[in-house]
């Protein structure tokens, strides 16, 4: 065994048995940040702090929420709502969280896809960024089937379903998913078990992951500047703040994110109190009814784009182009084949390419809650199309552009 | 500021998002529908009615708007309401699929207009007359006519009801005499049959016998319900989360507008009526309210002085920075 002197505090005799003064230099006061980033850059933080939210609130839920088809929607509704104190609280901010997270998520990616954060050298932060967002999207389904309402039941329905492959007909599979012919117990005790065990777990690795896959290639900045960590470091720590273009994580990067988290929290909980209704669809405080198809089934807000790339087409090539559209972001920093990491608008085509992305993505959530009809379906598909083709014209855009 | 215009650009993209979803996707979804502000003349009605039935509508209300110009005589219409006591009283049972209502706070919770029409014609009343293909005679209270029909005998116990069926009302009973013999509120612990009594299971067994002898009946009174209108009314205990409060109201003072051809009559509830049911709906549907707008502005408060606070220490860490 190591040998150990007699420590003379807390701090000290933690450090000697965890090395905790390094942890706190290597983690902390020496992990250095770019200086020239703007408030975007505290999404990543605005993103943990959000995920514990819900991970607290979904405790605290989960102490009373019953996943059993005849009690479930009653649990939710009358015992969480009515009966448990501030469990109308609890419930809002889950609810609130769970959609909220999504917009950051896409601010977030956005944000990477902007300032070319996803480079030569910083793959794996966007592809383990890419499963957090697969993830989260799995995490936000589950929980959604839980409150056993029309939305529940009929989302379930139909998302199951897709499984099945078109012309495919794998109803096995589908039956295999759902551990019945029709959204039953079976479904319910599955998707609970995902939702409060299986998907949490993998987001904390997937967490973890992320956080590690920044060290080596650093967190990128403003104007995407390649420079020496090292030099800019030992300018800091010699105390030329003012020169050196790094700042350590804790405390100076940290301040700026807790203000920025302070003003997200303001709108949080603005949300929370008096404007969740966004979050909680009305449709899904009907009980589930297997009889009763509702007039509209439509995704959360956040799965919209995907759903319209589903929608406009046949049912077999509206399948492949789903397909497609879940996994194409993975592919970006292999179809960008620019060498520049800077912003978007330096980047000559790459710029249009950014906001012409950005605007589809956006007319096709709109579109994808509105009712298949007349000029809403057209435009949808147009803006499907568009998506495919924004997506192959990448790669030739990007290989053509010049050389910063 | 660079920042300041990101942040700009930011919450310009996250406002559009919003509006497509909800106001926008929501007023494209959804029919609108005005309201008639809870008047009860039978234009709505005549309005939407087919072409054979337009002329008969409009004869029918005119006859309301006379009946309502008379002067009414409530000690003359006491004596005609103890026919109407023959059904309308406590304890009743279920007469052809529904169980009358009570009318203790009639006079104080319909709309004296609609209250003349149903005593004089139900179905055209409720504007449910498309179930009635063979005269309202087959409607459940078909067998008004038969009792009182004259207009003054009408105007008569309209006043009565309006004098002495007026009382001050609570939301729970305007729910329990407007809505609840057709439509239970589980949270609110009201079946069909009024409020779920108390019981107590044997010590001995574990069962209890009084709260399953009770269940049966609940279970007899909802399937005659469902026989009589095809489908068992929903659950009312959370419908002022699952529909928008102008759904709500436009529905309630005109079902067909909403949904055609629905079994559900119109109950003519007028403003108090309507505001007292209201307040029951949100009361078993959304209880949190009040405690809800009392925590809201602490936890805000604490928010803006944590930001403040957040700002000044950024500040200070980034001193000589720039």
């Amino acid at each position: 065994m190591a040998h150990f002197e007699k420590a003379n505090s807390i701090g000290e005799w933690l450090d000697q048995r965890l090395a905790v003064n390094t942890l706190k230099r290597v983690m902390q006061t020496e992990y250095w940040i770019p200086k020239d980033i703007n408030f975007l850059w505290a999404m990543g933080m605005v993103l943990a702090a959000t995920f514990g939210i819900l991970l607290v609130s979904g405790i605290f839920l989960l102490m009373y929420y019953q996943p059993n088809i005849d009690t479930a929607f009653d649990s939710v509704n009358y015992t969480i709502m009515s009966e448990v104190g501030y469990g109308w609280l609890w419930r809002h901010i889950h609810g609130v969280g769970a959609s909220i997270v999504f917009l950051i998520i896409y601010i977030h990616m956005f944000t990477g896809i902007y300032y070319g954060s996803y480079k030569k050298g910083r793959e794996l932060i966007w592809l383990s960024g890419m499963g957090l967002f697969v993830a989260f999207s799995a995490e936000a389904f589950s929980g959604y089937m839980l409150p056993w309402g029309q939305m529940s039941y009929w989302a379930g329905m139909v998302i199951t379903n897709l499984f099945s492959g078109g012309s495919l007909h794998a109803d096995g599979l589908v039956e295999w998913i759902r551990g019945d012919y029709v959204p039953g117990q079976a479904f319910l005790s599955r998707f609970f078990m995902l939702h409060v065990l299986l998907i949490p777990l993998a987001i904390i690795g997937l967490i973890v992951l992320h956080f590690g896959t920044l060290r080596i290639p650093h967190v990128n900045n403003q104007e995407g500047e390649e420079f020496d960590y090292k030099e800019a470091a030992e300018l800091y720590k010699a105390g030329k703040v003012k020169e050196s273009k790094v700042i350590p994580f804790s405390p100076v990067f940290l301040s700026k994110d807790i203000f920025v988290m302070g003003v997200y929290f303001i709108l949080f909980f603005y949300l929370v109190f008096y404007h969740f209704g966004f979050a909680m669809d009305p449709v899904n405080f009907d009980p589930a009814d297997g009889l009763k198809t509702p007039a509209h089934i439509y995704p959360e807000w956040y799965f919209l784009w995907s759903y319209e790339i589903l929608r406009p087409f046949p049912t077999d090539p509206g399948l492949i182009a789903f397909a497609f559209a879940q996994v194409i972001f993975f592919m970006l920093p292999f179809l960008d084949r620019s060498p520049n990491v800077a912003p978007a608008s330096r980047r000559g085509a790459f710029k249009f390419w950014f906001w012409a992305m950005l605007i589809d993505m956006i007319v096709l959530t709109f579109m994808g809650k509105l009712p298949p009809e007349g000029i809403w379906s057209t435009i949808g598909l147009v803006a499907a199309l568009a998506f495919f083709v924004l997506w192959i014209a990448l790669p030739i855009i990007t290989k053509t552009e010049k050389k910063l | 500021m660079k920042e300041l215009k990101i942040f700009g650009i930011v919450v310009v993209f996250t406002l559009a998002l919003y509006w497509g979803v909800e106001p926008f996707a929501h007023g494209q979804m959804h029919k609108h529908v005005e309201g008639h502000g809870l008047v009860y003349d039978g234009s709505a009605d005549i309005e939407e009615a087919s072409k054979e039935k337009k002329e008969a509508k409009k004869a029918f209300w005119a006859d309301v708007k006379k009946i309502a110009a008379l002067k009414g005589d409530a000690t003359a219409g006491e004596a005609s309401y103890m026919m109407c006591a023959g059904c309308h009283m406590d304890g009743a049972a279920n007469m052809g699929g529904v169980t009358p209502p009570s009318l203790d706070h009639a006079g104080a919770i319909y709309d004296k207009n609609f209250l003349i029409a149903l005593i004089k014609d139900p179905a055209m009343a409720t504007n449910v007359d498309h179930k009635y293909p063979n005269g309202t005679m087959a409607h459940p209270m078909g067998s008004v006519s038969a009792m009182v029909s004259a207009p003054q005998d009408i105007a008569n116990v309209v006043a009565y009801l309006q004098a002495k069926k007026a009382g001050e009302v609570t939301p729970k009973e305007a729910f329990t005499e407007a809505c609840g013999r057709c439509h239970a509120n589980r949270y609110g612990k009201l079946t069909q049959l009024g409020e779920v009594p108390k019981t107590k299971s044997n010590i001995k067994t574990g069962q209890d016998i009084d709260a399953l002898k009770y269940a049966q009946k609940v279970a007899t009174e909802q399937a005659a319900l469902a026989d009589y209108l095809g489908t068992l009314p929903p659950d009312l205990s959370i419908i002022i989360r699952a529909r928008s409060e102008h759904f709500l109201h436009t529905f309630i003072e005109n079902p067909q507008s909403q949904l055609a051809g629905t079994a559900m009559p119109r109950t003519g509830l007028n403003h108090e009526g309507m505001e007292k049911v209201f307040a029951y709906l949100e009361e078993t549907g959304d209880p949190s309210k009040p405690l809800r707008e009392e925590t809201g502005p602490k936890v805000l408060l604490f928010f803006f002085i944590f930001t403040a606070l957040a700002f000044l220490w950024k500040k200070a860490m980034w001193k000589g920075h720039h």
